[in-house]
């Protein structure tokens, strides 16, 4: 029987000599076909004894079952090829840029603004807004500053020709009287007037221009009007506000004494922080106090069962610490070398 | 206000450090803003004499001086200053000095030793002036170090003062502040009266009484008006900023900025008859100090003698009734204005002078009395003369009253979130002179004559939490109810909508909402905009009624950048004029969006042809800002856009909007370069959005049929898709647009327009027959409608 292991070698070899499918086919031919080796072996089982007979059949089964196997082996590799050689010549220069458009961004102070707003919603606040062109009565008079009050000369108002009854707003509390005139009204006669927290983002204008002043900024109203609201809530929502929005322990927030019409007591809010190119430096980043009575009255509310925090901050300078912006004109210029940078 | 540190330690002297002290004003509400030096450090600087200057034997600009410095012997010293004199009194370093940037040493200078250095103002960092060396007064001792001498060891204070706290505008004012917060104890400048040594008066009539319930005013005859300013005064003065004018002047000056009461001085011998606090006449005139003639208005009040107006009251005096050089006999003015009479005056005249800004905020009402014997005794001190007697004009009734203000100590406590007991409250108001009662569970509290900031019992418990602290005021998590704020699904905010955008390859930008009016002309034909009263500029006169001329300042700004390809967004609010205009009457305040596209469609790349955007890909924009809902679009004519390629936008048949190539005569006046497409949409209809709901999902197959239809050139395709859609039976799903041909094979003046028609039913697998009967209804009525034909 060694001239049929011979034989399944010699068809191995054959099979892997075959440089692609046409010649396997014809080495296959030469052991399996018609007039194949392997079929001649079988033919000629006949002219032994039967008992013979069996054990050769078997022998030349298992050669044959051998070399099929070879084939198939032939087969898959051959096919393997191929498909190497296809995949290697659709090969893509997978460096080359990736095709189509590329992205727009924010303003850099709309980032900020959409933070402060996430942040105070976090606690319950909802987002309110009032007209840019304002009432002298909703941005002085209901916020406790008559004409002639020394404070308007803190203001320094752009007017409307021919309409001395309205202004260009020169901060975002006069959102503070619209809310809570609405609040009350829309509460009136109940015996319990639910809390108000509101937060106003918004264009501001005042007539002033250098590298810290624009004659349009931003400012964030905030607002919160409930039966027990203190001084020390207040202080409580600042610094957990700033700590969250600049995502550091690493500040000093100071509430310094200061005057405002609408609020008393009154406090300007400074933060330092307590490392990086600031460090230790106290920066004014917003005006607080508890709601004047009189403004809570101008809003349809009692002072004597309600109180209330308020605050405005500079969500332009906010911008400014967070992303080391040193000019305040940048962010109104629509430099796209700039804004592109905040995407 | 600006004051010497050392001024304020001559009133009361705390034990803390500059800069602890500079804290302590801040966070007692007087926010020191600034605190400089008065000088930097130096050492080894005395007063010195020359004795002799010779010319220097090796150089004909410097002189070699022999100098007594009060070390025994004089020094020899080379000098180059050209004033070096003999006589003259400088400031001289001596060896081992220690000066801003360098240490003297002995040296020899062209051959000649030198021992020391003759010091300019500038060498020693006090000044800019280097003409020469620093000439000190004749009666300087010699030897004494020069910052004793002249003070140097100061710090100069910058305090803003809150419109609130005029109490503070004075050196007294800040010392009663600093005395209650440290406990230290305050000594008051000494007032002492004097008496009259001469009978002259002159009557004061109070014709105004509610504007000025008090006048006093007294002759000082004799003085001499060139008198020289002591230097002390001088140096006080000059470190508040104030520049030194004339001795009586100065004594004015002094004694507001000490006292806080303004004075006027008025030449005694250019008045005639009694003083009058009175409303202007009809067509008055006053000439004031500053040389501007103003015709004061009705609500002005003025001092005024008998035969004419002398002053703007408590605002400014005039130039022919003030005291000059020459004066000889005086009239001291000292008086209460009420606050509202001054409060606005000066600025409607255009400036504001010391007094005006004390007035208007609140001077002591008793104080009047005081200041003039202050200034008195200075003017005799310095100027010489005999006072007559201060005679008083006072209207009681109409002085400010000082009721008491009832305070809740537990409403403070609970305003503040802080717990201080009653006695603890009581103890805090008392050390600022808060005049303390209590009624009850209540306190009663009286503020002095000089506060005019306590009227309500919030102005109490503000002073509370200064005086407490607001440093030891808790910081507290609030504590709240956890309601869930509504969140609604049926409309989205303005965030998405940025977002959108920016993924869309547009980059926000903010403009200023003042824009120049040549912009509102020629972009939205406005011819009336709405114009600010007080601009700061001509460019930024009115206000928009677009965003669309801002974004095409943004496209010109970036294209001299050398930026082409601009892609830019902005939201913001418009203003026009509308007579029931909400919630401001007279003004329509929309917010808008807008966006503008110029150049290439898609940043230079490899992988895609390079072509400049054009009005369907901001088509595309607009629609992908409000899928999945429809918009429909209309030609329209817009005075900012290309009349031929110009739509408005309608949602639900209202029209929201605008989108269109910009006009070409824009883009060539403001050289736009290519022409860029833009869009404008009201936001509250981009912040709409439909609630998705589910429609049942076919199982059975669908069937598409290809037709292209020939129609007249003109036609716009919406109204080919209206025209199918209206006469297609209920299989049909959808029609969609995908080719449009003109050219070889389609007539000229028409177009083949080649739609894909999709057709299904929920229920069955539709047949042949009743799928080219569709085809056929919808080609037939086409052709009725439109005189469309089906391409061969």
């Amino acid at each position: 029987m060694d001239k049929l292991d011979q034989l399944v070698q010699q068809a191995a070899a054959e099979f892997a000599a075959a440089a692609d499918g046409a010649q396997l086919e014809q080495a296959k031919a030469r052991f399996l076909g018609k007039t194949g080796v392997l079929t001649e072996q079988l033919k000629g089982l006949g002219k032994l004894a039967p008992e013979e007979r069996r054990a050769a059949g078997a022998e030349i089964n298992r050669a044959k079952d051998a070399i099929e196997a070879a084939l198939e082996a032939r087969r898959n590799a051959l096919r393997e090829a191929v498909l190497l050689a296809q995949l290697a010549a659709e090969a893509l220069d997978v460096t080359l840029p990736g095709r189509g458009t590329s992205v727009g961004g924010l303003h850099p102070v709309s980032r900020t603004l959409e933070r402060i707003e996430g942040l105070f919603r976090s606690i319950g606040f909802v987002v309110a807004d009032g007209p840019e062109i304002e009432t002298d009565w909703h941005n002085f008079t209901a916020l406790n500053t008559p004409e002639n009050h020394p404070a308007r000369s803190m203001h320094d108002t752009f007017y409307l020709e021919g309409n001395d009854e309205v202004l260009l707003r020169t901060h975002t509390s006069p959102v503070q009287v619209r809310a809570m005139l609405d609040h009350a009204a829309r509460h009136a006669g109940a015996e319990h007037m639910p809390e108000l927290r509101i937060i106003a983002p918004g264009r501001v204008y005042r007539v002033d221009s250098d590298a810290t002043h624009s004659p349009m900024f931003h400012q964030v109203e905030g607002l919160w009007v409930g039966e027990n609201v203190s001084f020390a809530d207040l202080k409580g929502v600042i610094a957990d506000f700033l700590r969250k929005f600049f995502e550091t322990e690493d500040l000093q927030v100071r509430f310094r004494p200061s005057f405002f019409p609408f609020t008393e007591p009154s406090a300007e809010i400074d933060v330092a922080f307590m490392s990086g190119a600031l460090k230790g430096r106290w920066l004014e980043i917003a005006g607080c106090g508890m709601v004047h009575p009189n403004v809570l009255r101008f809003g349809g509310i009692d002072p004597e069962r309600y109180t209330g925090f308020a605050f405005g901050m500079g969500p332009d300078r906010l911008t400014m610490l967070r992303y080391g912006v040193n000019d305040l004109r940048l962010f109104f210029e629509g430099d796209l070398r700039f804004l592109s940078q905040f995407r | 206000m600006q004051f010497s540190e050392q001024w304020l330690r001559s009133l009361v002297n705390p034990p803390l450090d500059s800069e602890a002290l500079g804290h302590l004003l801040t966070m007692a509400g007087l926010e020191v803003e600034e605190s400089a030096s008065v000088a930097p450090p130096f050492t080894g600087v005395v007063v010195a004499r020359i004795v002799e200057a010779e010319k220097h034997p090796n150089a004909d600009k410097l002189k070699l001086c022999k100098v007594d410095a009060g070390q025994g012997e004089l020094l020899q010293i080379v000098c180059g200053a050209p004033n070096a004199a003999v006589g003259m009194k400088v400031p001289c370093a001596v060896v081992g000095a220690k000066l801003p940037g360098f240490e003297i040493k002995a040296a020899k200078l062209r051959g000649v030793e030198s021992f020391g250095m003759l010091c300019s103002a500038r060498e020693l960092g006090l000044s800019e002036d280097h003409a020469g060396l620093m000439d000190l007064p004749a009666d300087a001792p010699i030897g004494t170090s020069l910052r004793d001498y002249l003070a140097l060891d100061d710090t100069l204070f910058t305090i803003k003062l809150t419109p609130n706290r005029s109490d503070c505008l004075s050196l007294l004012g800040v010392g009663r502040e600093v005395a209650a917060l440290t406990g230290q104890a305050l000594s008051a400048p000494l007032v002492v009266t004097i008496p009259a040594t001469i009978d002259d008066r002159r009557a004061i009539v109070l014709d105004a009484p509610a504007a000025c319930p008090r006048y006093c005013g007294r002759i000082v005859r004799g003085v001499d008006a060139k008198a020289p300013t002591p230097d002390w005064m001088k140096q006080r003065l000059q470190r508040s900023g104030i520049r030194s004018i004339s001795a009586l002047v100065d004594i004015t000056n002094y004694v507001m900025l000490e006292l806080g009461q303004p004075l006027h001085a008025f030449d005694n011998a250019r008045l005639s008859g009694a003083i009058h606090v009175r409303y202007p006449r009809e067509g008055e005139q006053v000439l004031l100090l500053n040389e501007q003639t103003v015709t004061p208005a009705a609500d002005t009040l003025l001092i005024a003698d008998e035969a004419r107006a002398l002053a703007l009251a408590g605002i400014m005096g005039g130039e022919d009734s003030g005291i000059t050089l020459d004066t000889t006999d005086m009239f001291l003015e000292s008086a209460f204005f009420a606050p509202d009479a001054i409060a606005g005056r000066a600025r409607s005249y255009g400036f504001v002078s010391d007094a005006s800004h004390r007035f208007e905020r609140g001077v002591d009402f008793e104080l009047a009395a005081s200041a003039i014997e202050r200034a008195t005794q200075l003017i005799l001190e310095i100027c010489g003369g005999a006072a007559g007697p201060v005679v008083e004009a006072v209207s009681k009734e109409h002085l400010p009253a000082r009721k008491p203000v009832r305070l809740r100590p537990a409403r403070a406590r609970r305003l503040l979130g802080i717990r201080p007991d009653d006695a603890e409250i009581e103890k805090l108001l008392n050390g600022v002179h808060l005049g303390v009662h209590r009624e009850g569970e209540d306190l009663l509290v009286v503020p002095p004559s000089f506060r005019f900031d306590i009227e309500i019992e919030e102005d109490l418990i503000e002073e509370i939490a200064r005086l407490y602290g607001y440093d030891n005021i808790p910081a507290v998590p609030p504590q709240g109810g956890l309601a869930m704020l509504d969140r609604s699904e049926s409309g989205r905010s303005a965030w998405d909508v940025r977002h959108l955008l920016a993924g869309r390859d547009y980059q926000e930008v903010v403009n200023y909402a003042f824009v120049e009016e040549a912009w509102e002309r020629d972009f939205c034909a406005n011819e009336t905009p709405i114009r600010l009263a007080n601009p700061i500029a001509s460019q930024m006169s009115v206000m928009r009624s677009s965003l669309i001329p801002g974004l095409a300042g943004n496209l010109v700004a970036n294209r001299k950048r050398q930026l082409n390809r601009v892609r830019v967004f902005e939201i913001g609010r418009c203003f026009e004029r509308k007579a029931d205009g909400e919630p401001v009457a007279g003004f329509h305040q929309p917010v808008r969006v807008a966006g503008l596209a110029a150049g290439p469609a898609l940043p230079e790349q490899w992988g895609a042809p390079t072509r400049n955007v054009d009005f369907y890909d901001v088509k595309g924009d607009v629609e992908a800002l409000f899928a999945p809902r429809a918009l429909k679009f209309e030609p329209v004519s817009e005075p900012a856009l290309h009349p031929g390629r110009a739509a408005a936008v309608l949602l639900d048949g209202r029209r929201i909007g605008v989108v269109g190539e910009l006009h070409p005569v824009w883009v060539q006046r403001y050289d736009l370069g290519t022409a860029p497409v833009v869009f404008e949409l009201d936001m509250d209809g981009v912040l709409l959005a439909d609630l998705p709901a589910y429609a049942e999902i076919s199982r059975q197959p669908a069937v598409t049929r290809d037709l292209a239809l020939v129609v007249e050139q003109a036609l716009p395709v919406a109204r080919v898709i209206d025209v199918l859609k209206e006469s297609a039976p209920a299989i049909v799903k959808a029609v969609e647009l995908f080719d449009v041909y003109h050219g070889k094979g389609i007539d000229p003046g028409k177009k083949s327009l080649a739609f894909r028609v999709l057709m299904q039913d929920t229920q069955r697998t539709l047949e042949d027959a009743e799928v080219d009967a569709a085809v056929t209804a919808i080609v037939r009525h086409a052709e009725t409608v439109l005189g469309a034909r089906l391409r061969g």
